[in-house]
């Protein structure tokens, strides 16, 4: 008599299968592969328009006069990258929701930690890709054209380039600002399961305090407010110039935005143990 | 012989009514309770907007470094805030006649620059302001807001004829000088006031020619200057207060009683006001049919986005309208949405085989449901906003009409807008690809153009000039004049549209995406 039967997985391995089925579901779903590369497409083109919209004139074309930080400039592009990454980060797990297959998904991986770990390194995984494609065609391209709009070791400014800190950290605080970004969107789409509402909630978080701070009267509360808000502290690690004017440092900034992505993580992790699917 | 019954449906005709089509949609709306309360957070979070102002003050600081008392600017004939404040050397003179004077020569000087405005004693550097005027004026009275008409040389801007603060007028182009003079004439008719420029004194132009009702029969005629407050934007923001002086001779006056005696009065000016001194008391001196008047200030609408601009806007108490976008917009996204989610679209359109009336149905409701809401959330907040901000600053005064095109247009931008998001929602028909296209048209642009320092302010301008944003100039209180130097960006509150034309860009981005999504409708299966 012989039996058969799968064999009873180890506990690592267990991550390593649910990892491979969301990489699995991600890779055979139609659209889905296109949503990385619009983001780092979008991240390099709006990049490149607002470094060719820079215009400077006289004592503002210095860096200590009041002229453009080319980090800054060259990374205009993150504002749009960070909706496509989150609607990847709301589709893998709002998807699943969308049409029932949440079920099948929970019944395959019952420990739903497990789960939510491999969807957050999935979803971790893409955006670190595709953020490391956008961040460095962005900075490159700022480099090739900002340099012929005065941004030059003559006016105090840096060439944009990988060797010096100040660059080194925004890029690749850029990289990290939009992980972190997708891993907010997948834990508040955990917690409302729902595509649209989630989507909604992310960007609203998202855009919704530097449109208000914007406008705002009170200077003292709009100071508070960009330190809460998840884009302008978390945006403050591209920084090269004028790092005193910011309402947090810079490595600083990225933690507000870590502290709001794991939040979020924690409640969608914890509703997702507490409730049915 | 048979006769055959006719086989009529007991099922009466029009039930797919327009009517009936959007008292549906209207049950559909107001039975999904995520739904409702989104329509009710639009007014809550609009209206929320107003609560961040109470902590709003007018920042001016006195010489010894305590903060001043705001004062209430005071308001024009045309219910304006103004700032006025000159120096005016004049003679009161009943009845009708003509005032005419040649200007040789208009110079300045100002305060070095500083960052905030606080008063400066010295340091002085020279030099006039585009906007630095000396002139000739005929003011109903000498207190702040009177009703006046002025013809003036201007330090960049040639000569202009001005009347009760918001008129003016081009003349003659060119700056002044004693080889190339200019001559103003004002001449009162009754209520008429005419102004004319010459370069020669024989030639006459006519610059302007205004009625004013409010002046009485014995009126201020004379001789002032003044120079307003300049800006600079680089390397940081900061500004100084300036001060002008003209000189006229060849002064004529045809009038019944007038005299050679001049009387000089400061209008607005506080010599010995919280400020301490002055630095710019203004003066005058006659001496050999030469008159010289030195003064410092503006005769303009009052702009709190000068360097010494008091006052904060109303517009500020609708802060939360871009808050309370999102629930509107994102509610009528997913209002259509939903129904291809759950499939309960098919049996809308055998209900309904007229699928533009459906769309159309669907638009009424949840464009009439936002429009409701944001017109409570609107009114909330601008009576509420008003209040706690006279609290710690002026607010600047506006129209009835102002007030109500905020409100109105307040509902109507989150209307239109939910509309334009139930157009993109049917065009999509997922949830989540019509949010994003939601938050892509319409916030995404909005953020960039209003965030200060993102874009170059030319684009960012441009963007609030094509995207459904520039209806935000519904919005805007006060107008951005242009004989006012000030800050009058978008992140400022200044529109490049007006408020009619920002909102007809967000009707034709609706009207195309409507059209869009009709034509899609008839096309597509389900």
């Amino acid at each position: 008599m012989s039996s058969v039967g799968l064999s009873r997985p180890r506990a690592g391995g267990a991550v390593w299968l649910a990892l491979h089925a969301e990489w699995t579901k991600f890779r055979t779903l139609p659209g889905m592969f296109w949503l990385p590369v619009a983001a780092a497409v979008l991240t390099v083109a709006v990049g490149a328009i607002a470094a060719g919209e820079y215009h400077c004139a006289g004592s503002m074309c210095t860096a200590a006069g009041g002229g453009g930080d080319p980090a800054r400039i060259s990374l205009t592009g993150i504002y749009l990258g960070q909706v496509l990454v989150a609607v990847l980060a709301v589709l893998v797990v709002g998807g699943e929701y969308g049409n029932g297959m949440i079920h099948v998904t929970l019944a395959a991986v019952p420990r739903r930690q497990v789960l939510l770990l491999a969807k957050a390194a999935v979803v971790a995984g893409l955006t670190f890709a595709a953020a490391l494609a956008g961040v460095l065609g962005s900075m490159a391209t700022g480099r090739l054209v900002l340099t012929g709009r005065g941004m030059t070791p003559a006016n105090g400014y840096l060439v944009l380039s990988p060797r010096y800190d100040e660059y080194l950290r925004a890029g690749l605080g850029s990289v990290l600002y939009l992980v972190l970004v997708a891993l907010l969107a997948l834990g508040i789409t955990m917690a409302v399961r729902d595509s649209g509402v989630a989507i909604g909630v992310v960007l609203g978080l998202l855009l919704l305090f530097p449109l208000v701070i914007a406008v705002m009267p009170d200077h003292a509360l709009a100071r508070h407010l960009e330190q809460a808000s998840p884009v302008i502290s978390g945006l403050s690690i591209e920084a090269t110039i004028n790092e005193s004017s910011l309402p947090l440092a810079p490595w600083q900034g990225l933690g507000v935005l870590a502290l709001w992505a794991g939040g979020a993580l924690l409640l969608g992790g914890l509703l997702l143990r507490r409730r049915d699917a | 012989m048979t006769t055959l019954a006719s086989h009529q449906s007991e099922v009466r005709t029009g039930r797919d009514g327009f009517g009936r089509l959007v008292h549906a949609e209207w049950t559909k709306l107001r039975t999904v309770r995520g739904w409702v309360v989104a329509l009710l957070l639009i007014p809550v979070l609009t209206g929320l907007g107003a609560l961040l102002l109470t902590n709003v003050s007018c920042s001016l600081v006195g010489v010894d470094g305590q903060p001043v008392a705001c004062v209430a600017p005071a308001t024009g004939p045309g219910g304006e805030a103004v700032a006025d404040s000159f120096y005016l050397a004049r003679q009161a003179l009943a009845g009708d006649g003509t005032i005419t004077a040649r200007v040789t020569s208009l110079a300045g000087r100002h305060t070095p620059v500083s960052t905030s405005p606080t008063p400066v004693t010295g340091g002085f550097e020279p030099g006039v302001q585009p906007w630095s005027k000396a002139g000739i004026m005929i003011s109903a009275g000498t207190a702040q807001g009177s009703a006046y008409a002025a013809m003036m040389v201007t330090g960049g801007n040639g000569v202009r004829m001005q009347w009760n603060y918001t008129g003016d007028s081009a003349g003659l182009p060119g700056t002044v000088s004693a080889s190339s003079p200019r001559w103003l004439r004002l001449t009162r008719s009754g209520d008429t006031l005419t102004g004319y420029d010459s370069s020669d004194g024989t030639h006459w132009n006519t610059v302007g020619s205004v009625v004013l009702s409010s002046l009485p029969s014995s009126a201020q005629i004379g001789l002032f200057a003044t120079s307003p407050s300049y800006i600079v934007l680089a390397p940081t923001f900061g500004g100084g207060q300036s001060q002008a002086t003209g000189t006229f001779d060849r002064i004529a006056l045809t009038w019944p009683g007038a005299t050679g005696r001049w009387i000089g009065t400061g209008i607005g000016s506080d010599p010995a006001g919280p400020n301490g001194p002055d630095p710019f008391t203004g003066s005058f001196t006659h001496a050999n049919d030469t008159i010289t008047v030195t003064g410092s200030g503006d005769i303009a609408p009052e702009v709190p986005e000068t360097w010494d601009g008091v006052g904060v806007k109303a517009q500020d108490a609708l802060t939360g309208t871009v808050v309370g976008l999102i629930p509107a917009t994102i509610v009528a996204a997913l209002f259509v949405t939903a129904e291809y989610r759950r499939g309960l679209i098919r049996l809308t359109f055998a209900a309904a085989p007229r699928r533009g009336r459906v769309l159309a149905a669907k638009a009424v409701a949840v464009g009439s449901a936002t429009f409701v809401a944001g017109l409570v959330g609107a009114a909330i907040a601008l009576a509420s906003g008003i209040r706690l901000l006279s609290a710690g600053s002026p607010v600047l005064p506006m129209s009835t009409f102002t007030e109500v095109r905020m409100v109105v247009g307040t509902a109507a931008l989150l209307a239109v807008a939910a509309v334009l998001a139930l157009a993109l929602g049917t065009l999509a028909r997922r949830g989540v690809t019509a949010v994003t296209a939601v938050i892509a048209v319409i916030f995404v642009p909005l953020l960039l153009a209003t965030l200060p320092g993102l874009l170059p302010l030319g684009t960012q301008e441009w963007l609030l000039r094509v995207t459904p944003g520039a209806a935000f100039a519904v919005i805007q209180s006060l107008p951005a004049y242009h004989q006012v130097l000030g800050q009058y960006q978008p992140a400022f509150g200044y529109f490049p549209l007006s408020a009619a034309a920002g909102f007809a860009v967000l009707c034709a981005w609706t009207a195309a995406a409507l059209a869009a999504a009709g034509y899609a409708l008839r096309r597509r299966d389900v």
